[in-house]
């Protein structure tokens, strides 16, 4: 069941980078470009060790959001969103686990299947969480334009 | 240590003003990050940013707030490249429908600025933590992990056995040509030497880690830096010493069943020398490569007594002056290897007291001692042929010039750009097989010739 409108639901096939912001501890919002992987339901990131300040981040503080707003990473599309939501981290098995979602970013990265092939040369890299984001609002702007006051859907709480 | 430079909000608005737009990020008041694109103009007095307020958005002025902005180029069926991003923190003032940010301070990461390896290494210590936290959790260790063939193979650096394999061949193949060759203590050989090569790989990473060499270089490199699988928590230092111990005493042990079986006290001799060689290699008080020594002992270690004990083990002890002269070029190349290798490593190596040569010399001069080394080794063989002592098919080593030149053109163009070098240093590894392998063939065809056409003296003079 998709959690989020149809017109976002699509930027977030196409996007290969979005900005995903957390909260530190101090209440401070840090951003992250990371690839997006939509499933349909939920948004899923995935982080390294190697870079899981963000992890912690997410750890000590679920509230997060997405946004999607580079016409260059969405295929020349203009329209933009942001994504508010809570996180969930999921690394029972870092070696391992996030490799579920490995079809989908193949289809935003391909040559990640050759670099896990060579895991042996940046074994950290593959040491991996997933970020699992269950949208709670969402923000559209379908021009771009932050003149225009943005669309607001409140994700119903059937969808957590 | 930093995973990416210092940046402060002068230096970061400045990189944002590079991006087409801007991304506004603030908290809001239920707890949750809201960003919006905004394209914001910068003040050149002050490190501040203003832009016009997003329509039914209100900018929180008693708060951070932040401008990111981030790049990438895509590249369809690859993925992306040309990424960066930054983002700047401060605090809002709103006036109408003006917003301004003064900027307080600065993140990024450009992958120009520093190669996406450089920042995985210098992140490594993120890893370590993340790792640590988790077995708190759970209260069970939580390590990284490679499969067992990726980590003997990461671990051991066994890719590098080239180093073995080419004098040890080349020794039996010298000795075979002279009407001595045993098939079984060949073979014997073979592993006992390889033994002791990965013995000394392994213990160069426990004596490089203890001495914290390892741990600051940020830039290693698939053929410099060390295997790291103690920085990368793959193995503990205590599994990689009893590792190193096993092999040791496996290279013993094979090194102890040839003398039996041999009866040299040349080979003897060799065995201990080549033992304190290796093991003094990175290990107090010796530790040649700390002392600018490490290209001789390698040389030594890896032309001369691994030849020369391959040879004496299959003619019992008898020594002549043919594989010594032989082993000149193979030691020459294979500290180059090394020599080559010193070039990414040079500032973490001076960091942590190791005299390397290029951390002694100038780029200049470091390329100089390349061409110079390299040419010698071709001389010598040259050399041999004129003088009687090598046969002539040796020259087909010759073969091998264009990859020298390779190596030497390429080494100055990427002097300060560790991951360019890895091509030259790929191509330099190269050079040191291809070369051996020419003296190899060199000694099969002497050996067919003797058959083939035993009135034909191949030797001058």
């Amino acid at each position: 069941m998709a959690t989020v409108p149809e017109s976002v639901a699509r930027l977030l096939e196409v996007a290969l980078v979005g900005d995903l912001t957390v909260v530190d501890a101090t209440g401070r919002p840090i951003t992250y470009p990371l690839i997006p992987l939509w499933d349909g339901e939920k948004v899923y990131l995935t982080s390294s060790t190697l870079f899981s300040r963000k992890l912690e981040h997410i750890k000590g503080d679920p509230r997060v959001s997405l946004s999607i707003t580079d016409p260059v990473a969405t295929g020349g599309r203009l329209d933009r969103a942001t994504i508010q939501g809570d996180a969930r981290i999921i690394d029972a098995d870092p070696h391992g686990g996030w490799e579920r979602l490995l079809p989908i970013w193949e289809k935003k990265e391909p040559s990640i299947v050759l670099f896990l092939k060579a895991r042996v040369a940046l074994p950290l890299f593959f040491e991996r969480a997933l970020i699992e984001l269950t949208p709670r609002r969402v923000l559209y702007w379908s021009d771009g334009n932050a003149a225009s006051v943005p669309a607001v859907t409140v994700v119903g709480e059937e969808a957590a | 240590m930093r995973s990416t430079p210092e940046l402060d909000a002068r230096a970061g608005l400045d990189k944002l003003a590079t991006y087409p737009f801007a991304v506004l990020t603030w908290v809001d008041d239920a707890g949750y990050p809201l960003s919006v694109a905004i394209e914001p103009t910068f003040e050149s007095d002050r490190p501040a940013a203003s832009f016009t307020a997003p329509a039914g958005l209100p900018v929180p002025t008693d708060r951070e707030i932040s401008l990111s902005g981030s790049h990438i180029r895509p590249q369809p069926g690859y993925g992306y490249d040309e990424r960066r991003h930054v983002t700047v923190w401060g605090r809002a003032s709103v006036v109408g429908e003006r917003v301004t940010m003064t900027g307080g301070r600065a993140w990024g990461w450009d992958e120009a600025e520093v190669p996406f390896f450089e920042y995985s290494e210098r992140s490594t210590g993120q890893s370590r933590k993340y790792f640590d936290a988790l077995s708190r959790e759970r209260g069970t260790p939580v390590k990284p992990r490679l499969s067992l063939g990726f980590l003997a193979l990461r671990t051991t650096r066994l890719p590098f056995l080239t180093a073995t394999i080419v004098p040890v061949v080349l020794g039996i193949a010298i000795a075979a040509s002279h009407g001595s060759f045993d098939l079984a203590t060949a073979l014997l050989t073979v592993v006992g030497a390889s033994l002791a090569q990965l013995a000394i790989n392994v213990s160069n990473d426990v004596f490089d880690t203890a001495q914290g060499a390892d741990d600051v270089n940020v830039t290693p490199t698939q053929f410099s830096g060390g295997s790291r699988v103690i920085q990368y928590g793959l193995v503990t230092f205590r599994q990689m010493a009893t590792l190193g111990m096993a092999l040791y005493l496996a290279a013993a042990v094979v090194g102890l069943a040839l003398l039996a079986m041999r009866g040299s006290i040349e080979l003897l001799v060799i065995g201990v020398v080549g033992f304190v060689v290796g093991l003094g290699y990175t290990a107090p008080p010796l530790k040649f490569v700390y002392r600018g020594l490490g290209e001789i002992a390698v040389a030594i270690g890896f032309g001369p007594l691994m030849l020369l004990g391959a040879y004496v083990v299959q003619t019992q002890g008898a020594l002549r002056w043919e594989p010594f002269v032989a082993s000149m070029p193979v030691a020459l190349l294979v500290a180059l290897i090394l020599y080559v290798n010193e070039i990414p490593d040079r500032r973490a190596d001076a960091r942590a007291g190791k005299r390397t040569l290029p951390v002694r010399f100038s780029p200049a001069t470091v390329v100089t001692g390349y061409r110079v080394a390299a040419a010698t080794a071709y001389v010598v063989v040259a050399l041999g042929v004129i003088a009687g002592i090598l046969p002539m098919p040796t020259l087909l080593i010759l073969l091998s010039i264009p990859l020298a030149l390779r190596v030497s053109r390429g080494l100055l163009p990427n002097y300060d750009n560790p991951y360019g070098l890895m091509a030259v240093m790929g191509v330099n590894i190269k050079l040191h097989v291809v070369a051996g392998v020419t003296l190899i063939m060199a000694y099969a065809i002497v050996m067919l010739a003797a058959v083939l056409t035993p009135g034909v003296d191949l030797f001058l003079g």
